[in-house]
């Protein structure tokens, strides 16, 4: 407001106008200002806007993804990663793997650590991808499903098999055909995810448990309990334990599963539905079981005795984390050389000794042992014959029964 | 600057000086309005028009969304949702009236007793906003451990049986449970209770104090008559400003609560995330934004301080 002091008016009347523009019913207030403004904007702007809008169909069935490739004349590449989901050297910085990448083919890495969550960075990615833009990444690494549904909404490159011979000889078997990328077209395994239940020794006081049903029926454990909000591991933990296969699952199993973890959720077995943060839950103590991805327990347990895992007679989830070339993408080449890279065993191994999942690449036992005696025969990080045989995909939904099956789930936690 | 008074004749204006400066000066409070303006129309106007519109659209991920006014979405969404809908009022307004009490004392001492302490006092309470919203609330997981000292004392002295039978917590602990989630919620919007408490209390001349107490008021008197009254902007704000963000969190129900603690925030996020349900996300927003303008509308009134806000 301007200082509003003519000579004209008296004091009385400068103080009864300055009052007026602070007090009192006819204010000119922020309030009846903005009450003003919004019904005028509303009326005019508001319904032809509202009808205007309208999100675009997100699939993408034409051409026209593979942007021009500047691999030749730039040779760089980006990749997005998840956090601590790679090796690192004692100074914290550098990316021993990586480097010897660059080293040898003269491509520079930009690496990010820019993936937090599967459904948040789809959120991130989803308006660039639809507009058929460039994402600015090369490489983006994504649990299967998410890697399934990109796939389906036609959003990522056709890999070119000439330039990935190691990739397509050494991908172990179990990752060789998932029913979402039949014969690996699309993407390849960054690593492998074996959900397991891991139990802190301490905080069972005696109780044991071997199955998931020991988690969700013994009083004893009641409210110490954890799952995991992933559906799918949770999910098909639960199949398994009722002996249903998770590949091949109709919908009436799925409510049956359902119901059951309901029936836990109502008596208070449960605690929390957690990402990952059910780690602290668990060394603390305040979770005493839980089902749990192996690669964590594997760090657990490097710090805490007391944390181990049981793997059940009836079976474990497995799922990967994959990378894929999004729709125009600068350098599809170097990606591709990248991920090749990844499936040699020595760059393999040295990535399995660090980061402790399951190692998707087949005959990196030999290269593992030299770096390390204990990982080479950790069966969390190279499954022997007995633990692949145990291992269960979670199959592929379509997008109705993805909507459907995430919303009873959802339900289930309580959101 | 001043419009009415008239400048005195510049001598001989030069030929293009048609305008007269004071022309300009009718323009630069809107000028100064511009930048809010646009800022409010850029991250309010527009996302709320995007998302009134995407609550009435239908459609799937793969086929598009279009608006087919399908106003149908909001009863469904309200019906399915309500019970989130009460507890999210319910855990806010009792995170609300905590803070108030936990807040106000606070503020008293800050404005009255605090003497050169008050500088430190005040950086005691801000100073938590200099870490993050996320370790802050990750942080009551550790004092409200199950095996930690506070759930141990608050076990030994009987209370977790008061709270349990109320239905507050379960079983022995205090995580995952309601109380868990109310006290996060607390904690965690206690300085804009604080804030807006001190600088009102602040305000108030000691001299009044003085002036009731040479009216043989008792102090009890002399707060009750003086010092709340002449306080109340504060008090409105204060309520206002944990609240209104209270009521929308999802963090505190996320970390420290159970199935059972769900908030309308978790349910919004994992509408708008997990199950790319878009209309019903934002009819729920929308619901929520109603929901809290009738509440704020209806305390305002009844508080009858209008023009505070």
């Amino acid at each position: 407001m301007e200082q509003y002091e003519p000579d004209r008016l008296s004091p009385v009347q400068q103080a009864a106008i300055r009052r007026s523009f602070r007090n009192g019913r006819a204010a000119l207030s922020r309030r009846s200002l903005l009450r003003a403004s919004t019904g005028g904007a509303l009326a005019v702007g508001g319904l032809g806007a509202l009808s205007a809008c309208g999100i675009p169909p997100a699939g993408n069935t034409e051409g026209g993804v593979s942007a021009e490739d500047h691999s030749a004349e730039e040779k760089s590449v980006n990749f997005s990663n998840w956090t601590e989901y790679m090796d690192i050297d004692e100074s914290g910085r550098r990316h021993p793997t990586l480097e010897a990448f660059t080293k040898r083919t003269g491509i520079k890495v930009k690496y990010t650590e820019d993936i937090n969550d599967n459904t948040e960075f789809f959120g991130k990615i989803k308006p660039q991808l639809a507009a058929r833009q460039d994402t600015g990444r090369d490489i983006v690494v994504l649990t299967d499903w998410l890697a399934a549904r990109l796939i389906r909404l036609g959003w990522v490159q056709k890999l070119d098999a000439s330039n990935l011979p190691h990739a397509f000889a050494n991908v172990a078997s179990s990752y060789r055909t998932p029913d979402w990328d039949p014969g690996r077209a699309y993407s390849y395994p960054w690593q492998g995810i074996a959900t397991v239940i891991a139990y802190n020794k301490k905080a069972l006081d005696g109780v044991e448990v071997k199955t998931l049903s020991d988690l969700l029926d013994n009083p004893k454990l009641k409210g110490r309990v954890g799952l995991l909000t992933e559906m799918r591991d949770t999910m098909g933990m639960t199949l398994l334990d009722m002996d249903k296969d998770p590949r091949s699952f109709s919908a009436d199993d799925y409510d049956a599963a359902l119901a059951r973890l309901q029936k836990s959720v109502d008596k208070g077995q449960i605690r929390r539905f957690t990402g990952n943060d059910y780690t602290s839950d668990l060394t603390k103590g305040d979770l005493a079981a839980c089902v749990a991805w192996a690669g964590d327990v594997v760090q657990l347990q490097a710090d805490n005795p007391d944390i181990g895992f049981v793997i059940p007679d009836s079976g474990y989830m497995l799922s990967s984390d994959n990378m894929l070339i999004p729709n125009k993408a600068r350098h599809k080449t170097n990606a591709e050389r990248l991920i090749d890279y990844y499936f040699e065993p020595q760059p393999a191994a040295q990535l399995a000794a660090y980061i402790n999942f399951v190692c998707p690449v087949d005959g990196v036992k030999e290269e593992l042992a030299k770096l390390d005696e204990d990982a080479a025969d950790n069966p969390l990080i190279l499954p022997d014959k007995a633990m692949q045989a145990k291992s269960r995909a979670f199959r592929s939904l379509s997008s109705e029964e993805e909507t459907a099956f995430e919303g009873k789930f959802a339900k289930l936690t309580g959101a | 600057m001043a419009t009415v008074t008239e400048a005195p004749p510049t001598p001989a204006p030069v030929a293009p000086e048609k305008k007269p400066p004071r022309k300009r000066g009718r323009w630069t409070p809107y000028l100064l309005l511009l930048p809010g303006l646009l800022w409010l129309v850029v991250f309010f106007a527009l996302p709320v028009i995007y998302q009134a519109s995407t609550s009435v659209q239908t459609g799937s991920l793969e086929e598009g969304y279009k608006v087919t006014w399908h106003f149908a979405t909001y009863w469904d969404a309200l019906s399915q949702y309500w019970p989130q809908f009460v507890r999210s009022v319910l855990y806010a307004a009792s995170a609300t009236v905590l803070c108030l009490l936990l807040g106000y004392p606070l503020a008293y001492l800050i404005a009255f007793r605090a003497g050169r302490w008050r500088n430190l006092i005040m950086i005691l309470v801000i100073a938590p906003f200099f870490t993050s919203f996320l370790i802050r609330t990750l942080a009551w997981k550790t004092i409200l451990a199950d095996g930690g000292p506070v759930v141990g004392a608050l076990d030994a002295l009987h209370v977790l049986d008061v709270t349990a039978f109320l239905g507050w917590t379960a079983g022995d602990r205090v995580l995952a449970t309601p109380l868990a989630v109310v006290c996060g919620l607390t904690y965690n919007f206690l300085p804009f209770m604080i804030l807006p408490l001190y600088t009102s209390l602040e305000r108030i001349d000691p001299r009044l104090h003085e002036a009731a107490g040479d009216l043989y008021a008792k102090p009890s008197t002399t707060f009750r008559k003086v010092t709340f009254p002449l306080s109340m902007p504060g008090v409105v704000s204060g309520t206002l400003l944990t609240f209104i963000p209270a009521s929308g969190d999802y963090i505190n129900s996320d970390l420290l609560g159970s199935t059972d603690t769900r908030m309308v925030g978790n349910v919004i996020q994992s509408q708008f995330l997990r199950i790319l349900d878009y209309p019903t996300a934002a009819a729920l927003s929308f619901i929520l934004m109603a929901a809290i303008l009738a509440v704020v509308t209806v305390y305002i009134r009844k508080s009858g301080t209008e023009d505070l806000v």
